[in-house]
């Protein structure tokens, strides 16, 4: 299975993280909810609702961290039975992004964070310089968004 | 596990000559326990890829009938890597450099092994 990205400078950093960390499901995407790459991911229903529930879960966690006078949300782990649930934030020259990753039995919670240290580095490299953007209205959202999944599953 | 000995512990290895770091790792996790490590050592790196290697090898032991795995030496170019499975599913780490007294390391991490059962 191939990651699908909507932009060429994040295919690398994500094949490689999901590679190196053993992943099953990875997804980068904005504090929105605008998805911006994806591997494993089979469905676009899946996607955007993943998206929906990633962004949803660290905007509230972000405001229990805010009522906390702590920084910003950074990491989020969840460990089921067999799977485990990684939600990270960070900073790039994109604004801040979000990496939701789900893992098995195959790798640990140690490797998926360390590697995604890695990851963030890697994203940091690759982003090409930030270019203006306009505040995000309701019809560009859903337009967007349209137009990220057709990419994403093309 | 009592911290206090689990500390004691790490403390009892780092003071063999040519220890770099000591840490108790989940294994199933691969997050660091406890740990007593030089400057410009990546704790959270150790742990995530010892438990990880610590892991397969146990399932390579098992593959090749060889029973339960009790000791890992990975000697790298300039310096080693010591992994030893404790209880509760903990591994013991130690990073050495590469003119350590393996033998008084590996007995340092059995005694551990013995107290913090």
């Amino acid at each position: 299975m191939k990651a699908r990205v909507v932009e060429p400078w994040l295919l690398a950093p994500v094949e490689r993280f999901v590679r190196e960390s053993g992943a099953r499901l990875t997804m980068v995407m904005t504090p929105s909810g605008q998805v911006l790459a994806q591997y494993g991911f089979t469905r676009a229903v899946d996607v955007m609702s993943a998206a929906a529930l990633g962004a949803g879960i660290a905007a509230s966690t972000g405001e229990i961290v805010r009522m906390l006078d702590e920084p910003d949300f950074r990491v989020l782990n969840h460990q089921s039975a067999q799977h485990g649930i990684f939600l990270g934030r960070f900073d790039s020259r994109r604004g801040p992004l979000l990496g939701l990753v789900v893992y098995g039995e195959d790798t640990s919670i140690g490797l998926v964070q360390l590697f995604f240290e890695d990851f963030v580095a890697d994203l940091e490299e690759a982003a090409p310089a930030e270019t203006p953007r306009g505040p995000v209205l309701a019809a560009d959202f859903e337009r967007d968004l349209n137009e990220s999944l057709a990419t994403l599953f093309r | 596990m009592n911290p206090e000995r689990m500390y004691d512990a790490l403390d009892r290895i780092t003071r063999v000559r040519g220890v770099r770091g000591a840490m108790v790792v989940s294994a199933e996790d691969g997050l660091v326990v406890g740990e007593a490590v030089m400057e410009g050592v990546r704790g959270n790196a150790v742990a995530a890829l010892a438990a990880s290697l610590a892991a397969r090898l146990g399932r390579a032991a098992g593959a090749a009938e060889a029973g339960a795995q009790r000791f890992v030496h990975l000697q790298a170019e300039v310096g080693a890597m010591l992994l030893m499975p404790g209880a509760d599913g903990l591994v013991i780490v130690a990073v050495t450099d590469q003119h350590v007294n393996v033998g008084l390391v590996r007995l340092e991490m059995q005694r551990m092994v013995e107290d913090i059962a």
